[in-house]
């Protein structure tokens, strides 16, 4: 079992082709309207932007930039593989580079305008929408936390800052310093064993 | 100054110790107390020959009187053993010193008495030790952690522990049946019985153990959760095993063994749902204390001990019982209670727990020091020691390797290895082992000792070789413990995402399960056992940008009190009173959460150091001065005479009332507001200004030039140079500019009061900007400016966290304080309607 569990296996490309196919009503390719009608989505403040992820060119692996209108199967996949499980015996390097990868794909999420760096707004677009939900929290609440994360992030990355300093927003290298705490690597994956087809035809 | 909290916990600490230890030691002292009698029984029997002006009544409070010479030993022997493992060896564990202490002791008793006059007996433990401690963990249980693992704990938990009591037990009998041990009259259920006494790991011991090594939180969770949840399987263990040795062997058939398996499940699952019972209602229960907040957070204790006896009275499993109440009530009772009562909670919970531990720890040790219990059978006590061992390694391996299966994130084989190794046993055992009927089991005292070798060893020797063990396999250590804001968004968008591509991938997964429990809980349980109010503030991440913003103005006001700013008060004083005045309300409607949770935060974050403001918040703000510069004996009477004027007379007032039931000295929140206002707003003005860099020359003189009334003494004002970067000026000014004229009704007071960075007008607003973007030139103060307080550009500066200015704080401070000095007669003091003009 060692094994598929780490990598997407045959089976697992099948039933995510399965998937793919009920998605895009077995069409050849995907496009955002199908991934928003997904029911159990409806209900996550930041789906949006785990949409347009999956419709990111840089998420292709292929250097692509700026984000399309529709995906094939290739892509589907490709994006999907950001979400595998680590392999069970892998040295520091290989660590590193899974961990890299993953974190760019949310780095990417994050950076909409694909500039190499969340800025103050784009991040502030974020927290207001993860907040969304919680009906207690205000836009302006939203806006304040967003601040205060930002000047967190620029007191660890910057450090002490002149007062004639300026933050310009989050760059890759930041992010990863400021998440260097949390295991990416290990958390950032979704079972794709067991995948039921008939759930998804609610 | 005395600090409302401390005394309460001094209270409590009374009260609790009195209420939990006293009994425990009156039993623990069973055989003295005997002897006391007989001593009373002769006393009054002597003739009163006159009438004694001081009597010596020894005997009177005899039985406190030890009671309580044993807490404060303990209290001591945990005070030297922690000087002890700073200075000495910070290798050695303290449940293992402590243990070594409790055999001087032990030592000195007998030296003195010549026998046994003081030992642990299961009902002390039990019923009076014991229940806080599991309290405590379970109250501190990290849900998330213990409930996405809760899978791998119960294996552990229920067939580790059966797992190592049948291997242990059988592998004695065999070795017995071969002759190992030569002749004992112990039969093969009594050899279950003990091996499912010594099969469960302690979690006294293991946490005692565990704190100090530091483990990655999955490692340590897997541990914790299966020293907890194992101590109720090895009691119900006991139990049926108990009731087969009573039936004898003989009588027991198959369906006494399915009778047994079922009591096993019933008394387990059946205390765990009492426990839940129990937190429903100590959670309802807390939804209608507001108005007894002095007693509220004892209900939490008296509802668990509750939980406790009652599923002993219904011989479920009462440990179990505990267990789950203080995992499900602790987020609603945190909730639903004053932040003060959750912080007595959290202390009073703290301070009983390691009491009992340490007291535990110390009478195992105490304990042993008695001849009538050690009987050495080399055979069985080694045979049980290398059992307990080895069986240990093996079952944690094996079921390790099934759960692997399952895992998607395999346990790794260094963290097994310290799984096994981490197999401590503790005073559960022994407890277990001194509860046995020594007709029944004529063996008992051979079994005792040898639960206390093991015991000894496990505690002493693992505990010793723990963390270099640790250390030399280089186990995954915790990450930091603290997360930070944008860890924590980061986490919950992390948490949405993986929900989301579970859903595109249309699979049922582990996401599944915890989202559509979330909604559940959310929207019925929450209901159900919170408080309306306290549903709206709970929002996790909004909580932490409070304590974010309460650590800075902690920081803030150290900080000033270190330096002895004496201006930092008086502006403090001012400021408050505007932003009372003019913006009480808008902030209510606005934010209601700052508005009510201002005061509790003052005590609500435990990490707290700074003692000025646990001590007393009012205070540190306004009246310390010790830190002041003393060269200056007229600054000194300036001071005081400044003081004088600007304080609030009302925080006096209530100084000298008395009352149980309230704590009227803190009922002024004000200060606390208004710190956090400040701090709020310093926050982004720092924020903001370090992103965008400021270009002062220009745009200030441009716009106004209100604010320097005064050129700095010594010149500094904005000799740095910001820069006004447009581009990011226009957005921010953009979002800010909305709510500014929203919120806003005043642009004057805001320079005076508010601090919080949502409503902070933006920098190009004309009527508002920031006062160290002026020039140092002295221009004519506008009527707007003038009825700005003096906020002196440097003051800000210093506020900043992350700017470092280029001057020196000292010149600052200078600054601030001949500024004081200069005009605090002519300060408009409290009321913003009718403050005049500064300079006329």
């Amino acid at each position: 079992m060692g094994l598929e569990q780490n990598y997407v296996s045959l089976e697992q490309i099948s039933l995510l082709h399965n998937r793919f196919k009920q998605l895009s009503q077995n069409e050849e390719t995907l496009r955002r309207d199908d991934l928003k009608t997904i029911q159990d989505l409806e209900s996550n403040p930041i789906r949006s932007q785990i949409i347009e992820a999956f419709f990111d060119s840089r998420n292709f692996q292929k250097d692509g930039v700026g984000s399309v209108e529709e995906i094939g199967f290739e892509e589907f996949l490709t994006v999907m593989s950001y979400f595998r499980a680590p392999p069970q015996h892998i040295t520091e390097e290989q660590r590193e580079k899974i961990r890299r990868s993953k974190l760019r794909f949310l780095f990417n999420m994050h950076d909409t305008d694909n500039d190499g760096t969340i800025t103050l707004e784009e991040y502030r677009h974020v927290v207001e929408e993860l907040l969304s939900r919680s009906g207690a929290l205000g836009r302006e609440t939203a806006k304040g936390i967003a601040d205060a994360a930002m000047l967190e992030v620029a007191s660890i990355s910057v450090g002490p800052m002149a007062p004639d300093d300026f933050y310009e927003g989050i760059t890759f290298e930041h992010f990863l310093k400021i998440l260097n705490g949390v295991e990416i690597e290990t958390n950032m994956h979704i079972r794709f064993l067991n995948m039921d087809a008939t759930v998804l035809c609610k | 100054m005395p600090m409302p909290s401390s005394v309460y916990f001094c209270l409590l600490r009374a009260v609790f110790l009195v209420c939990f230890v006293n009994p425990l030691i009156i039993l623990g002292l069973s055989e003295d107390v005997n002897e006391i009698q007989d001593h009373h029984h002769h006393q009054p029997k002597e003739n009163l020959t006159g009438l004694p002006i001081v009597t010596f009544k020894w005997h009177h409070v005899q039985t406190p009187y030890l009671v309580i010479i044993w807490v404060f030993v303990a209290g001591l022997a945990k005070l030297s053993v922690v000087e002890l493992s700073h200075h000495v060896t910070s290798v050695f564990p303290e449940s293992g010193l402590l243990i070594m202490l409790g055999f001087v002791l032990g030592g000195i008793v007998w030296g003195a008495d010549m026998a046994q006059s003081f030992k642990l007996i299961p009902p002390t433990f039990f019923y009076y030790l014991l229940p806080q401690i599991i309290l405590d963990a379970s109250y501190f249980m990290p849900n998330k952690l213990f409930f996405s693992n809760l899978g791998a704990i119960l294996i552990y938990a229920i067939f580790g522990t059966c797992w190592n009591a049948a291997t242990v037990g059988l592998s004695l009998w065999g070795c017995y049946e071969a002759g190992v041990m030569g002749n004992l009259d112990i039969g093969l259920l009594q050899f279950l019985l003990f091996g499912s006494l010594i099969a469960a790991v302690d979690p006294v011991a293991v946490i005692a153990v565990f704190e100090e090594v530091h483990v990655n939180e999955v490692l340590f969770i897997l541990v914790f959760g299966e020293s907890l949840l194992n101590d109720g399987v090895t009691v119900v263990l006991y139990n049926v095993f108990d009731a087969f040795v009573s039936l004898g062997g003989p009588r027991i058939d198959a369906a006494e063994i399915f009778k047994g398996i079922f009591s096993f499940v019933v008394v387990a699952f059946g205390g765990s749902f009492l426990g839940i019972v129990f937190a429903i209602l100590l959670s309802l229960l807390t939804r209608c204390t507001k108005h007894i907040q002095i007693i509220e957070a004892g209900f939490i204790f008296v509802v668990g001990y509750l939980s406790y006896l009652t599923a002993e009275m219904l011989s479920l499993s009462a440990i179990l019982s505990i267990t789950f109440c203080g995992i499900c009530c602790q987020k609603y009772v945190n909730a639903n209670m004053d932040e003060k009562s959750v912080t007595t909670v959290r202390h009073a919970m703290k301070l009983l727990a390691n009491g009992s531990e340490i007291m535990i720890f110390l009478f195992l040790g105490v304990t042993a020091v008695d001849t009538e219990i050690w009987v050495w059978n080399t055979g069985f006590i080694l045979l049980t020691l290398l059992f307990v061992f080895i069986y240990r390694i093996i079952g944690t391996f094996l079921f390790t390797w099934m759960l692997n299966k399952f895992r998607l994130v395999p346990i790794e084989v260094i963290d097994q290895v310290v799984m096994s190794y981490g197999g401590l046993r503790g005073a559960v055992a022994y407890g277990l082992a001194a509860m046995l009927d020594e007709d029944k089991i004529p063996e008992k005292n051979l079994m005792i000792s040898t639960t206390l070798i093991v015991v000894y060893f496990t505690v002493i020797l693992q505990g010793i070789t723990m963390k270099p063990l640790v250390q030399w396999l280089k186990v995954k250590r915790a990450a930091h413990s603290d997360l930070k804001l944008i860890e924590k968004l980061n986490n919950r968008a992390f948490d949405h995402i993986l929900a989301a591509v579970e859903d595109i991938c249309g699979r049922i997964g582990d996401n599944w399960w915890t989202r559509g429990w979330n909604r559940f809980e959310e929207n019925y349980i929450s209901w159900l056992l919170m408080k309306s109010k306290a549903r709206k503030n709970r929002d996790y991440l909004f909580n932490i940008f409070h304590k974010l913003n309460l650590e800075d103005a902690i920081n803030y006001v150290s900080e000033g009190e270190r330096q002895g700013s004496l201006a930092f008060s008086r502006s403090d004083e001012a400021a408050n009173v505007d932003f009372k005045k003019q913006f009480g309300s808008e902030f209510a409607d606005v934010m209601p959460n700052i508005m009510v949770d201002m005061s509790n935060y003052e005590l609500g974050i435990e990490h707290f150091s700074v003692t000025s403001i646990v001590k007393d918040t009012i205070p540190s703000v306004s009246l310390d001065i010790h830190g002041q510069d003393r060269k200056n004996a007229m600054d000194d009477i300036n001071a005081h005479h400044l003081l004088q004027q600007h304080l609030y007379r009302s925080r006096k007032n209530h100084r000298h009332k008395y009352s149980r039931s309230h704590f009227s000295i803190n009922q002024n929140e004000d200060e606390v507001q208004e710190i956090f206002q400040r701090t709020m707003r310093s926050r982004l003005e720092s924020f903001k200004s370090a992103k965008m860099g400021v270009n002062p020359a220009k745009k200030i003189t441009k716009h106004h030039k209100k604010e320097l009334m005064h050129k700095m003494p010594n010149g500094h004002t904005d000799s740095t140079g910001h820069l006004y970067g447009d581009e990011v000026d226009r957005a921010v000014g953009r979002d800010t500019g909305a709510i500014n004229s929203t919120f806003m009704r005043d642009m004057y007071t805001i320079g005076a009061g508010i601090e919080n960075p949502v409503f902070l007008p933006d920098m190009d607003s004309p009527a508002h900007s920031p006062p160290w973007l002026m020039e140092t030139e002295a221009v004519a103060p506008s009527q707007r400016a003038q009825r700005r307080l003096p906020w002196t550009p440097n003051r800000l500066r210093r506020l900043a966290p992350m700017r470092i200015s280029t001057c020196s704080t000292d010149s600052f401070l200078m600054a601030d304080v001949s500024l004081t000095l200069e005009e605090h007669e002519e300060q408009p003091q409290t009321d913003n309607e009718d403050m005049r003009p500064v300079f006329d």
